[in-house]
């Protein structure tokens, strides 16, 4: 899950990283109650959960409260398109604004899970304010690396060696390590799948200074944290793929073509959206159902794919293990009775009660197309697609 | 022969006492599998399924002489109940669990380190030897005795192509789901050194994913140790980057998380790549002809 990146630094600021002053606005009046509170001197930031954002005009500098109000009220409602984001763009509905900084020197500092060690690592680079992908591409030196004993935690010397090794001095040495420590502390107690800050400053004056900051979290364990899980802002999210979740689909990935997919297994669906596009079509989505053992999420899918007005053809592929083939059977015989769906269906079954799951079908006397195995299914449900005028 | 489950297997069902538990443990005793003890604190004393149930993994072990572990204890105890497996010296875990927390593995794996017992999963099918012990939630029948091995990151994919394999008449040495997670416990790399080693296994079967780099990794060791003919297919070629497949471990976050990256990677080390996932089954054929 993603959060904003004025609640990024909230959080950073309760662990004692330093943050900018500043505030989050909903409307053009309190930006400028806020930029009047720093001072007139401000940075207007676009709150969205998107990179990017700075070669988007997404961030500005202004230079009184006026300009802030003014600056705010063009962000404000409207949607920022960033090289991450699609060209539709995301909804800006918030801005950050905060006390523009006198820059010096831009560094970058991160802890995410390596899957090789097992383990947090701590990242940090002297290459500030790039993308790091980019930074690990092309001059792979210039990244550190400490890797974390998760029964010990982060430990001084760690934090001394990167400290050092991003070229900080003085004062700045304990700082660092200080911060580092905090950051590592943070990423542990709530469950953090990334915390990245890029880029951390130092300022004119010598302060290290989180002037950018970016924390991911880990789904699984967002049963612990109530009050993170709170910070979601659903309206940053694919609205496809909120209804989804609103429907008890959690595995639902909006993608661009128009054949609308509902497979059990996550490994299963992707290769099922490989294969349509092996035979010529494009996915709309990427589906799985996971084990269920009730009619319910089969129903929420046929109304997701009926409200999804791209769709010209749905393939079901199901390969029934802990989920029984009849369930799922009688699930699509009381979408057809539910509502009106109007594109062909084509099904595929296989696996745990496949008899019982076809004598359903059969029985309920709904038109649809069948498939032998699941490159038949790709194959027909392509072909479908393609009569249909959209 | 086969790998990590046989004949010699005794089962221990944690949480055996849950609807999950309950309803698999049936199914692999129905197969054949050898279920010698149940573990769920609080019912030790009692008995399940015909099955004696322990509080503790250790009573359970002494007393039965389980040697191998199969887990179905929710998401928030799962890591705490590997935990205590490995205590316990359980050589073999196989967690089904799914959803467990990336930092409470990470403390599993850390405590795992130097230890014996071998973790398969989370998140994952388990494993099967056909006709002689399954120890996971795959549907038995499907599977046919024989001397391919399947090692996979998935589970209905995995169903289907072993089903592919079965109706060509190629049975399997033992079919390993290593889980979907970011962090699992045994990778490619692990499974693919077994079926090197293993004199049943003649060709393996390895079914990748997006996400990670542990495609990379059995690349390496394909080009370097292995002699076995290896049929590849890395499922998520349409997956778009920075979304979560469904799977935990499925995201794409680099350039090396991609599906093509990863085939190009095998198919350099040597490994046959299958055109499509629905073809695996026919490519697998084509390679043991060659043999």
């Amino acid at each position: 899950m993603r959060i904003h990146e004025y609640q990024a630094k909230a959080l950073l600021a309760r662990y004692g990283i330093p943050v900018p002053r500043g505030n989050v606005a909903c409307t053009s009046v309190e930006a400028k109650k806020v930029a009047a509170e720093i001072g007139g001197r401000a940075v207007i930031k676009a709150q969205v959960y998107a990179g990017g954002r700075g070669k988007a005009g997404g961030v500005r500098t202004v230079n009184s409260p006026e300009a802030a109000e003014e600056t705010a009220g063009q962000l404000l409602g409207t949607r920022l398109v960033t090289p991450q984001t699609g060209p539709e763009g995301v909804p800006v509905g918030k801005v950050l604004i905060e006390e523009a900084s006198e820059v010096s020197v831009e560094l970058y500092l991160s802890i995410l899970i390596d899957g090789m060690s097992r383990s947090p690592v701590m990242m940090a680079s002297q290459a500030g304010g790039m993308e790091i992908e980019e930074v690990a591409k092309s001059t792979p030196e210039k990244i550190l690396r400490s890797y974390v004993d998760p029964a010990i935690g982060l430990q001084p010397f760690q934090g001394r060696k990167l400290s050092y090794g991003l070229g900080l001095d003085g004062d700045r040495i304990g700082e660092g390590v200080r911060l580092m420590t905090n950051l590592y502390r943070l990423f542990v107690e709530i469950d953090c799948s990334l915390a990245e800050i890029n880029p951390l400053v130092i300022t004119d004056d010598g302060k290290l200074l989180a002037l950018d900051a970016k924390l991911d979290f880990d789904d699984n364990a967002l049963f612990r944290h109530k009050d993170i899980q709170q910070l979601q802002d659903k309206e940053q999210e694919e609205p496809l793929e909120i209804q989804a979740r609103d429907w008890g689909i959690n595995n639902y990935v909006k993608m661009d073509g128009d054949i609308g997919c509902m497979v059990n297994g996550a490994g299963l669906a992707m290769a099922v959206n490989d294969l349509i596009q092996y035979c010529g079509g494009r996915a709309a989505n990427f589906l799985d159902i996971g084990t269920l053992n009730n009619t319910e999420r089969v129903i929420n899918s046929f109304k997701m794919f009926v409200a999804d007005s791209r769709i010209k053809a749905v393939l079901v592929n199901i390969f029934g293990g802990m989920a029984r083939v009849d369930v799922i059977a009688r699930g699509i015989a009381e979408a057809y009775q539910q509502m009106d769906i109007p594109f062909p269906v084509v099904i595929r079954l296989a696996g745990t009660n496949l008899e019982k799951g076809q004598q359903v079908l059969v029985n309920s006397g709904v038109s649809f197309i069948q498939a032998e195995d699941f490159y038949d299914g790709a194959r027909k449900v392509v072909q479908a697609a393609k009569g249909v005028k959209k | 022969m086969s790998i990590l489950v046989d004949d010699s297997t005794r089962l221990l069902v944690q949480g055996i006492t849950g609807s999950e538990g309950s309803f698999h443990t049936q199914r692999c005793i129905a197969y054949g599998t050898n279920v010698v003890a149940g573990v769920t604190p609080g019912k030790g004393g009692s008995e399940h399924l015909g099955v004696p149930v322990f509080n503790t993994i250790e009573k359970a072990m002494s007393e039965t002489g389980a040697n191998a572990s199969l887990m179905f204890v929710p998401p928030a105890s799962a890591a705490d109940g590997i935990l205590e497996a490995s205590e316990a010296g359980m050589p073999l875990v196989v967690c089904i669990t799914e959803g467990i927390p990336v930092l409470d593995m990470v403390k599993v794996h850390r405590y795992l380190k130097g230890r014996s017992t071998r973790l398969v999963g989370p998140n994952c099918p388990g494993v099967i030897s056909p006709g002689k012990c399954k120890a996971g939630i795959m549907v038995g029948e499907i599977h046919l005795a024989g001397n391919v091995g399947v090692v996979s990151r998935s589970g209905t994919l995995t169903y289907d192509v072993v089903s592919q394999l079965t109706s060509l008449g190629i049975g399997q040495s033992t079919c390993v789901g290593i889980g979907g997670d970011a962090l699992p416990g045994t990778t490619f790399l692990d499974i693919l050194k077994l079926f090197q080693a293993d004199r049943d296994t003649k060709a393996v079967v390895l079914i990748g994913e997006i996400g990670g780099t542990m495609e990379q990794e059995a690349a390496e060791l394909i080009s370097v140790e292995m002699t076995k003919p290896v049929v590849a297919f890395v499922a998520g070629a349409t997956a778009p980057p920075g979304k979560r497949m469904g799977h935990a471990g499925a995201i794409i976050t680099g350039s090396a998380g991609k599906a093509p990256e990863k085939m190009k990677a095998l198919s350099q080390a040597g490994a046959i790549i299958a055109p499509t996932p629905a073809e695996v089954g026919l490519t697998t054929k084509k390679v043991l002809e060659r043999v």
